[in-house]
Formats: structure tokens, C-alpha cells, sequence
């Protein structure tokens, strides 16, 4: 039996994993990616909580998590590319002033 | 038992052999057709007028020597091929070819499933084929088809956004997203969406050329340009799996317009009584034969129109083509609003 | 207990691919592993009866933004490894062990809380629509209509922006 407990666990897994991710790596494509992780592990939390109530909100929820999702995705994209062109690293460690 | 996974088992097997031997021929007809548009016979040799070539071809491509650069990055550059060509197959999981039939005493649904979100699932599984050709241009590590995988997808992703209005505006008619539904819808509208959507069925047509890398829009695959494309360092059956790839998506962006815009497996005029003595030829033939006119017009238009240039390309799909698919989709909710 | 060996098979590749997300050294092996995990995750949604939610996931995701991933890494051509310099204030093992004692944290808070509260049962919602496509879009466009349109409004700004980030000269 399955019960929400074990999706929680789940989502939780994934977003420590995510965590890590953000916490570990320096490359900030690879941070991005922990954190579309992140959102993940919560998207499933929402679902698995709409299936268990019956209740189709939680799935509205997720829908605007990904809206999102992808926003952040567009605007940190953006902003890797205008670094990059700029310093030629995608190395955090590297990105430590205000303005160049 | 039976129904519930002997059948769905034979006709996956059913539809996937005749999707394979269907694009194999589709090679076959193109080489004819162009080569009349010609004045050229075409390939003669294998069989009479060369009917056995595709069978040829196989072995051909099968038997050659596979290749990998020694630069490659390996694991991806055996994965790419892989990945264009499966969403390209288990999109015709939601096709519908008829209704149910009644096949040895049995009743049985000539498609193989009818989802609740068929149409978004096509959309979807076709958005993971860009992927293929991505990798394929990366893992080669060569300036050619990387260069011919970025225009490729970005190609791929313009035109997608197009043609994805467009299905919009064909399920504001049918209100369901069910393959299934939507021929249902048109059924009882008694009206094929092409008519009720002319500049919807254009886009359509348009933008699903330069998604499948057909000329007029196969810069991806500009010889003189890019000597070759995404697949140029491919060799062998690994090359031949994105040839089947393309082939395969031509005829499931026909299928998908037959069912979308001409009725799927309806005869014309389905509620004419006069005509009802078209009824001999079964539902799956319609299908077919609507599929064929498409798959047609492809080769048809290839052996037509010269190439586009790139930046023309993308200003057609931004500048033209998007606009008036909103436009489009905007104007239909304004009318079944009105309508209701 | 088909159930069971869904979730179980499901769980292990969604936590393996994530795993492997962020330790593949290569970039764009990263974001293969992570459009898998993206679509292990869409295999789950199906499993919880969200079927729409599973196709826009493929769409938007797998299909959207992490070619935009793709792209990204494929255009950022580096000269040198992007792990090679490391600041010496950084602490990562600290940031490792933080992390798992969160995951136990909440694991335990999972395990234990949940059993001893009675689990909420709520009516089924009663909406004037079946099909799960249908019911979203229902709520989306009634009870939810205004964070909708501020999720429209948001996605309009960040197009906007991203080009502005983007472009060398506007």
C-alpha cells in the first residue's frame, strides 16, 4: 500500500538532492538544473496530495510552479549567457562583484 | 485476458511493422516522383521498376560499417539515433485508423489506445524528438553538424510554437483533446476542420514541413551549405535510423492532419445518404488514402520549391506565421463564444 | 501491489537520475540525465491519475526548457573545466552534512507525524465537468482565474527579459 507518507519521502529525497546540488557543485548550469530538481520534488508532493484528497487544486498548484519554472529558466539563462560573454566562466566561485 | 493484452499487443506489432515497411516504401516513392518531376526514371534495376529497392536499401545500410569518430563523445553519439526515432514510432499509440470493428466475431478498436489528453501526448512525445538531432550535432564534436543541429532545432522549436496554436484552435472546435473525439466532433459537425479552418489547416501545413526538415525548409539538411547536417559523421544503421526517423515523422504529421483536418477515417460527405454506397471501402482505407494524399503533397512540394534562406525561415515562422495562428486562435474563441 | 512496484521502480530511476544530475562531470550528460528524470517524474504524475499535468510536463520540460539547457551549454563553449577554481571560503562538505541532516529531518517528520494525525479526508470537489484536462482547466479559468493571469503576465515579463539579458546590442 502506498500511502502519501512514501511520496512525501520521495519529494523529499529529490529535493535534498536538489540541495545538494545547489550546495556542492560551482558550475551554475548544473545549480539551475538542482534547482529545476527542487521544483520537481515539489510538484510531486502537490500531485500525489491531489490524488490522495481527490481534490483537483493540487494540479492547478503545479501548473503555476511550472509556469515558473520555465520563467526562471528564460531570465537565469539569460543571465548565464550576458556572464558569460562578459568573463568567460560559468564558475560561481568566479561571480563575486556587483558590477563589471 | 485477450482483450486486455493480446490485442493491444498484435496491433502495436501491426502498426509498427506497417509504419516501418510504410516509410521504407515512402523512400521509394519519393525517388519515383522526383525523378518523374525530372523526366527521369528513377531507381529501375532491383525488381520490376525497381519495386524490391527499399528492400535493397536495408540491406545496404545494414551491412555497411558503422563508424564513430575517434573525437566523439560516444555514449551520446549512440543514444542520439535512438532517441529521434522512438517518439517518432510510439506517437502512433493515439492514431486513430477507424472505429471499432467488429474482426472475427470480436469487437476491436482499430487504434491502439484513446486517451484523454491524445493530442497533447502527440505534441509532447514530438517536443522529445528535437533532442535526437541536438545530441546527434554535439556528440559528432565537428563543426558541420553541430552548426546544422543548432539551426535544426531552432528551426524545430519556431516552428512548433505555429503549429501548436494551430491544434489549439482545432480543439476549441472539438472540445476534447481525445484523437478519437476530435473525429468524432467533425462527425457530428458534419464538417471536415480543414473547411472550418482554412488559415488553421495552412499553418498547419507550413510550419509541419519545416518541422519534419522537408524542403522548402531543410536547411538542417543543406548539402551545399552544411555537407549533410546533423547526421553527416553518421554512417551505417545508425544513419539510416534518422533517415527512418524522418520518414517515420512525415507520415505521423499526415496522420495527424487526416485526423485533425479531413475527418481521420470518415468517407467524404459522411452524412450524405446518397453516398452511402462509398461504405463498401472500410474506414481504415479512407484513412489511408487521406494520409497518402499528404505524404504526396511532401514529396510533391520537394520537388517543387527551392530552398529558403535561414533568416527568411525564422521571419516567416516569428513574423508570420505565429501572429496569425493567434490571430486565428483568438478570432475561433471570439465565434464559438458568439456561437454558444 | 502493482502499485507498490510502480512506485518503488518509478522512485528508484526519479532519485537515481537525480543523483546522477549532479555528479556527471559533463555538462550535457547532466542535462540528458536530466530530461530522463523529467520523464520518470511525468510516468509518476500518470501513475497519481494527473494526466494532463504528465503531458505538460513532458511538454514544458523535457520539450521546453531544458533544451533551453541544451542550448545554453552547447553555446557556453569553456575553455577551461567550470569546477577548476574553487573559493576557499567555500564549504561544501559542511553544506553535504546540512543537507542530509534535513533529509532526516524530514523524513522523520514524514514517518512519525503523519501516523499520528488522522489523515485529512476532504468531499471529492464537485465541479460541473469529468476528465482531468477538463477539471483543471476549469478551476484555472474560474476559482484561479486571476493567479493565472498574473502567471501570463509573468511569463510575458520574463520573455522580455531574457531577450534584454540575451542580446549583445538592442
Amino acid at each position: 500500500m502506498i500511502t502519501p507518507t512514501h511520496y512525501m519521502l520521495l519529494s523529499a529525497a529529490l529535493f535534498i538532492i536538489g540541495v545538494i546540488g545547489v550546495m556542492v557543485r560551482r558550475n551554475i548550469i548544473i545549480i539551475f538544473m538542482s534547482i529545476e530538481l527542487i521544483l520537481n520534488a515539489v510538484n510531486i508532493n502537490l500531485i500525489a496530495y491531489s490524488y490522495q484528497l481527490q481534490d483537483v487544486i493540487g494540479q492547478v498548484f503545479a501548473v503555476f510552479v511550472i509556469a515558473v519554472a520555465a520563467a526562471e529558466a528564460a531570465v537565469g539563462l539569460g543571465i548565464i549567457l550576458a556572464f558569460y560573454r562578459n568573463k568567460e566562466t560559468v564558475n560561481i566561485d568566479e561571480m563575486n562583484l556587483m558590477r563589471w | 485476458m485477450i482483450d486486455g493484452f493480446v490485442i493491444p499487443l498484435l496491433k502495436i506489432v501491426i502498426v509498427l511493422n506497417a509504419t516501418l515497411v510504410g516509410v521504407t516504401y515512402m523512400v521509394l516513392l519519393e525517388r519515383k516522383v522526383i525523378a518523374w518531376a525530372q523526366s527521369r526514371l528513377g531507381p529501375m534495376r532491383v525488381g520490376p521498376h525497381g519495386i524490391l529497392q527499399p528492400i535493397a536499401d536495408a540491406v545496404k545500410l545494414m551491412l555497411k560499417e558503422d563508424i564513430t569518430p575517434a573525437r566523439a563523445d560516444k555514449w551520446v553519439f549512440t543514444v542520439a539515433p535512438i532517441i529521434s526515432m522512438v517518439p517518432a514510432l510510439i506517437v502512433y499509440a493515439v492514431i486513430p485508423f477507424g472505429p471499432e470493428v467488429s474482426l472475427f466475431g470480436r469487437q476491436v478498436t482499430l487504434y491502439i489506445t484513446d486517451i484523454n489528453v491524445g493530442l497533447l501526448y502527440i505534441v509532447s512525445v514530438a517536443s522529445v524528438g528535437v533532442y535526437g538531432i541536438i545530441l546527434a550535432g554535439y556528440a559528432s564534436n565537428s563543426k558541420f553538424p553541430l552548426l546544422a543541429s543548432l539551426r535544426a532545432s531552432a528551426q524545430l522549436i519556431s516552428y512548433e510554437v505555429a503549429v501548436t496554436l494551430t491544434l489549439v484552435s482545432v480543439v476549441l472546435m472539438s472540445g476534447t483533446l481525445s484523437m478519437v473525439g476530435i473525429v468524432r466532433a467533425q462527425e457530428s459537425a458534419h464538417l471536415w476542420f480543414a473547411f472550418a479552418q482554412p488559415l488553421a489547416f495552412g499553418i498547419f501545413v507550413i510550419g509541419s514541413l519545416a518541422e519534419t526538415n522537408r524542403a522548402p525548409f531543410d536547411l538542417p539538411e543543406a548539402e551545399q551549405e552544411l555537407t549533410g547536417g546533423f547526421h553527416t559523421e553518421y554512417s551505417g544503421m545508425r544513419f539510416a535510423l534518422f533517415f527512418l526517423a524522418e520518414y517515420a515523422n512525415m507520415i505521423v504529421v499526415s496522420s495527424v492532419a487526416t485526423t485533425l483536418f479531413f475527418g481521420g477515417w470518415l468517407r467524404p460527405f459522411p452524412n450524405w445518404a446518397a453516398l452511402s454506397f462509398l461504405d463498401f471501402i472500410p474506414s481504415w482505407t479512407w484513412f489511408l488514402i487521406k494520409s497518402f494524399v499528404f505524404l504526396y503533397f511532401f514529396v510533391w512540394v520537394r520537388a517543387t520549391l527551392p530552398r529558403y534562406r535561414y533568416d527568411q525561415l525564422m521571419r516567416l515562422g516569428w513574423k508570420l506565421l505565429i501572429p496569425l495562428a493567434i490571430a486565428n486562435l483568438v478570432l475561433t474563441g471570439i465565434i464559438r463564444v458568439a456561437l454558444l | 501491489m502493482g502499485e507498490a512496484i510502480a512506485f518503488y521502480t518509478l522512485a528508484a530511476f526519479i532519485l537515481g537520475f537525480a543523483v546522477l544530475v549532479i555528479t556527471t562531470k559533463d555538462t550535457v550528460h547532466s542535462v540528458l540525465f536530466l530530461v530522463l528524470d523529467f520523464l520518470f517524474v511525468a510516468a509518476l504524475y500518470v501513475m497519481l491519475n494527473a494526466p494532463f499535468l504528465a503531458a505538460i510536463q513532458v511538454l514544458v520540460y523535457a520539450g521546453g526548457i531544458v533544451v533551453l539547457y541544451l542550448f545554453v551549454v552547447m553555446l557556453v563553449n569553456l575553455k577551461r573545466l567550470p569546477e577548476a577554481f574553487q573559493d576557499p571560503n567555500r564549504h561544501g562538505r559542511i553544506g553535504l552534512i546540512l543537507s542530509v541532516a534535513v533529509l532526516l529531518e524530514l523524513a522523520a517528520i514524514a514517518a512519525l507525524g503523519v501516523g499520528s494525525v488522522a489523515p485529512v479526508r476532504t468531499a471529492a470537489r464537485a465541479l460541473p465537468v469529468t476528465g482531468n484536462t477538463e477539471q483543471v482547466g476549469w478551476m484555472l479559468y474560474t476559482s484561479y482565474l486571476i493567479p493565472f493571469e498574473i502567471a501570463s503576465m509573468l511569463l510575458l515579463v520574463a520573455m522580455i527579459g531574457a531577450i534584454v539579458l540575451a542580446k549583445r546590442e538592442l
